[in-house]
């Protein structure tokens, strides 16, 4: 165990690309947490699509040791956090876990949406934060600029801000220590009973459930019954460790310091995170503050493409939840795209990794319908109720008025690009809060209606800034919105998989441009197809797949008949994934092919 | 007496290939007919002993250009049926041909054989098209062969491409009238095709060749059909034309789902034999099918019994083809039950919308369905489950299968 006055716990933040998980390499390297052979870029982001993408999507952690300049050998231990705003509540419990930040900006690019959305959370946690920029290698780096920026918009004191390249490894020792210098030691009490904060836990195909904990008070080892204490679970400590970031065996865990431990632990949905571990024979009296626990906030309906992969879907889904708690799903049948799953996400960007892992890490070819955001229904006899699936709409006569999430949203673009912004925001009915600017760049703050931004949001945003805008966002309660439930009805039935919530004054474009992708993509049948966009009983808009004129083989003699039967064999086969709609059937594939062109 | 049986004879070489022909047809510099014929005989042998004991209602020497063969040749053959079948006394014996005019010379010699019945293959009454689709010979030679034709065979018919790129509807009706004079009893008029593998389908990819679309050709299919009714040769399938008792008798065995032996490279057979249709194909390549025959006597290469779903899709696809449709006990003879029963809800939604008609001797397609035939029996077959014991829609109600006995 280490003394208390010799550790430091602290957090990275960082808006993406920023340079978080290079400046987190060099320092494990300057601490010989690594031999050089086992170093490679961004160590830390274990998932292929973490290091693909630039993001960090698990926690982690790394026990570095560090000999600072006033001789004394150091314990610093790193957590690494998620930059993404549908992760902030992983950010969230790191942040708990340490007592200060180092918060890296980009020294050419400056402040950005998501270094102040994670720099608000570090505040509120209590840290002492190191403002480092980083890239001042580059010939466009302007510290002095964005020393000012930071100050500006972030309100934080930058004259003492460190100037680094990680990717050089310039003032990298720097950093360190700083670390040791200006963030305070934390405080506890190695003889009062154990409270240790739950801060992540994961499955180990090796280990079973790993729980990451942050020890506050009294001392963790192994052979020791702890309890959880808002579950009352009782587990015997099997493993206590730390990562260095290599996981290896400690004696101990004592206050301050921050390890794994496992306990036999079957599922990861039992261990919630924020709680409070305690001994089971001497157990704290109350437990340590937690964390709301998270909901999800983006739903929508995943099918397999080939109704076949139903059975591989559901265990990829089990295998992904034993990782990931903050993800929901449960089965849902759809007459459309046969048997799927509803899902949960805490965002879109959540929605997309879990999508893009199953495909990639599964192999799976998935659909997706529509994101939706958890409504709010209230209904006349004052019952109110949520709603996250188009198709569980209640009767429109039976409700009051609907409530729709909405979004505190901060985007920082250059000004070149405000106007289209502006009129994005605008258009998806956003109401500005408030508009700064900073050098040649603006802030914007802007409420939205959720719903609005689930939808094609942020490509469209990327296309009118060229991709130099930046946005982050966080909820910002419930509003009562001219909301309808859109149907695309074909020949005159629902087609499930396509009903939509939107807004009263999108609805004509919306269904418009729906009915026209479907009667491209609907081929010609014996009967004529009517698409229909529908609110209700109103029909808004139509379009029809004129009835098939010719189709017959011209010629058909004794020499053809094996070749032609096999044709018919092939195309009766097909027509297992065709959907019944009054006389005609129309293939799965067109459905599918509507939603997948929603998506590009 | 005897069941009836129809002779289908390859003859597998033309001078040229045409761009738009995706049949066994093969262009060689030099061809034996000597030993292409005693191979011919030897396979007709073997088919005898496969399907003994029948009446022979027709022969067909179709291509290739069967007017290629030596009119010895071609008496060789229809002897050799003669020696071993029975004939019908009404036998039709057909010889495809080209109109060039080499060809045309050897009329008489095909009709001293036995040839009864001539097929020319005219394809267009316009030079420029005809160039186009790569034929050898110009309007003045077809003419001159149909003359011909008219001349030396008490039957004949000739054949006739529409929907080709660029044709007006009002230039393929003055060509149809034009037609019409030169016809006796029978017509075959074929919209144009892009068949993968041929040239005017590279073409197409290419987008150098681009044909009728659906409405377009689906104007000239029923302008043929108005033009044909109204001059006596109403459509009898998709795409022949006939006066009443006129139509080709060979076709119609296929279309009918009688039995028929193919005979020559990559001709199919259909053959009943214990109640069940066997099906034969030959080696498609001219080359590997006459060292099959020298070595065999035979260039079979499959011989298989056809279950009872693929025989009744075969009869289907085939029998709706005909404006007569498929005869009800034809039709549950091969299937096994009756025509509702196979079909359930479909059959009922195709009849209302006008595709269909069943009264108590047939099923026919109508004009409406015949035009959208292939759509129409995908629409059809949706539900139709086959078991090995019976049939049935996947709709109706199953009755659990009887237990036997393992041993009685």
């Amino acid at each position: 165990m280490t003394p208390l006055s010799r550790i430091r716990n602290f957090a990275i933040i960082a808006h993406i690309d920023h340079g978080k998980s290079t400046l987190a390499d060099r320092l494990i390297e300057a601490c010989g947490g690594l031999e050089a052979r086992e170093m490679r870029e961004q160590v830390l982001d274990s998932m292929e699509l973490e290091r693909e993408r630039g993001i960090t999507i698990k926690a982690q952690t790394v026990r570095l040791h560090y000999r600072a300049k006033d001789g004394e050998d150091y314990v610093l231990n790193l957590v690494d956090t998620p930059g993404h705003v549908d992760f902030s509540y992983e950010v969230n419990r790191s942040l708990a876990a340490c007592e200060g930040s180092i918060l890296v900006v980009d020294a050419s690019q400056g402040v950005e949406a998501q270094t102040l959305a994670n720099v608000y959370q570090a505040i509120e946690a209590g840290h002492e934060i190191v403002p480092v920029l980083n890239k001042i290698d580059l010939p466009a780096a302007e510290p002095l600029r964005v020393k000012e920026q930071i100050e500006e918009v972030v309100g934080l004191d930058a004259k003492d801000a460190l100037l680094v390249s990680a990717k050089t490894g310039l003032n990298v020792g720097s950093v360190l220590e700083a670390l040791v210098q200006r963030l305070p030691a934390p405080v506890g009490d190695g003889n009062a009973p154990l409270k240790a904060l739950l801060v992540d836990s994961w499955y180990d195909p090796y280990l079973g459930v790993v729980i990451l904990v942050r020890v506050r008070d009294g001392v963790l080892k192994s052979g020791e019954k702890i309890r959880l204490m808002a579950t009352g679970a009782v587990h015997t400590v099997e493993r206590v460790g730390v990562f260095t970031p290599k996981p290896s065996s400690a004696p101990a865990l004592g206050p301050g310091e921050i390890g794994f431990i496992t306990a036999g632990i079957k599922a990861v949905a039992d261990c919630r995170v924020g709680d409070t571990i305690t001994a089971d024979r001497r157990p704290a009296s109350a437990p340590l503050p937690g964390f709301k626990p998270v909901q999800p906030v983006v739903f929508c309906g995943l099918f397999p493409t080939d109704a076949a992969d139903y059975e591989r879907l559901r265990e990829s889904l089990a295998k992904l939840r034993l990782n990931d708690a903050s993800f929901r799903y449960e089965p849902e049948t759809s007459a459309a795209l046969g048997f799927g799953f509803r899902c949960g996400f805490l965002g879109l960007l959540h929605l997309e990794i879990i999508e893009e892992r199953l495909r990639r890490e599964f192999d799976l070819d998935l659909v997706a319908t529509a994101p939706s955001v958890v409504y709010r229904v209230h209904l006349r006899d004052g019952e109110v109720m949520t709603l996250h699936n188009p198709v569980d709409m209640p009767d429109p006569v039976t409700i009051d008025h609907i409530e729709e999430p909405w979004i505190r949203a901060t985007i920082f673009v250059p000004d070149a690009y405000l106007g289209g912004v502006l009129a994005l925001c605008e258009e998806r009915r956003g109401r500005q809060v408030d508009l700064t600017y900073a050098g040649n760049r603006a802030m914007l703050i802007y409420r939205l209606p959720l719903n609005e931004v689930v939808f094609d949001f942020h490509d469209r945003l990327k296309s009118v800034s060229r991709g130099y805008a930046s946005f982050d966002y966080q909820l910002d309660g419930y509003e009562e919105g001219a909301l309808v439930l859109m149907n695309i009805l074909v020949n005159g039935e629902s087609v499930d998989a396509l009903s939509l919530i939107v807004h009263r004054d999108e609805a004509e474009r919306r269904g418009r441009a729906l009915c026209e992708r479907l009667k491209d993509l609907i081929p010609r049948q014996l009967f004529q197809v009517a698409i229909q966009a529908a609110i209700g009983g109103r029909i808004i808009a139509r379009e029809t797949v004129k009835a098939l004129r010719k189709d017959v083989l011209a010629k058909c003699y004794g020499g053809d008949v094996t070749r032609k039967r096999k044709l018919l064999e092939k195309q009766k086969e097909g027509k297992k994934r065709m959907r019944q709609f009054g006389k005609v059937e129309i293939p799965q594939s067109a459905f599918i092919a509507a939603l997948k062109m929603g998506e590009e | 007496m005897a069941e009836p049986l129809a002779v289908y004879i390859h003859w597998p070489f033309c001078v040229s290939k045409c761009p738009y022909c995706d049949f066994n047809s093969h262009v060689r510099e030099t061809v034996d007919p000597a030993r292409w014929t005693r191979a011919l005989l030897s396979d007709l042998d073997h088919a005898a002993e496969l399907a003994p004991e029948r009446e022979i209602v027709s022969i067909f020497f179709g291509g290739g250009t069967p007017s290629l063969m030596p009119p010895e040749s071609v008496a060789a053959l229809i002897r050799r049926v003669r020696a071993l079948w029975r004939i019908a006394p009404s036998v039709e014996i057909t010889l495809e041909a080209n109109p060039n005019s080499a060809e045309r010379e050897r009329f008489r010699g095909y009709r001293e054989a036995g040839v009864n019945r001539l097929s020319l293959g005219v394809q267009a009454l316009d030079d420029e098209d005809l160039k186009r689709l790569g034929r050898r010979h110009d309007k003045r030679e077809a003419l001159a062969a149909i003359d011909a034709a008219r001349e030396v065979f008490a039957r004949y018919s000739f054949d006739l491409i529409y929907a080709r790129a660029g044709q007006s509807e009002g230039a393929w009706r003055r060509e149809l009238e034009g037609a019409l004079p030169l016809a006796r009893d029978h017509l075959s008029l074929y919209q144009l095709t892009l068949e993968p593998g041929t040239r005017f389908a590279a073409l197409a990819a290419a987008g150098a060749l681009s044909l009728p679309d659906e409405e377009h050709a689906a104007a000239l299919y029923e302008l043929t059909q108005e033009t044909l009714g109204a001059a006596g040769l109403p459509a009898y399938e998709i795409s022949n034309h006939a006066r009443p008792g006129a139509e080709c008798r060979h076709n119609l065995a296929y279309w009918r789902y009688e039995d028929y032996v193919g005979i020559g490279p990559g001709a199919e057979g259909r053959i009943t034999r214990s109640g069940a249709k066997v099906a034969t194909r030959q080696t498609r390549s001219p080359e590997h099918w006459l060292s099959a025959v020298e070595a065999a006597g035979t260039g079979l290469n499959e011989t298989f019994a056809l279950s009872r779903e693929e025989a009744t899709l075969e009869m289907l696809m085939m029998g709706l083809r005909l404006a007569e449709g498929i005869a009800r006990p034809a039709f549950e003879r091969v299937a096994g039950c009756d025509i509702e029963a196979l079909f359930g809800s479909p059959l009922r939604t195709l009849c209302d919308g006008g595709f269909l008609a069943l009264d108590n001797e047939r099923l026919v397609a109508t004009d409406a369905g015949r035009e959208r035939l292939d759509a129409v029996l995908a629409a059809l077959l949706v539900k139709t489950r086959f078991s090995s014991r019976g049939c049935g829609s996947s709709e109706a109600r199953r009755s659990p299968p009887r237990l036997l006995p393992a041993r009685l």
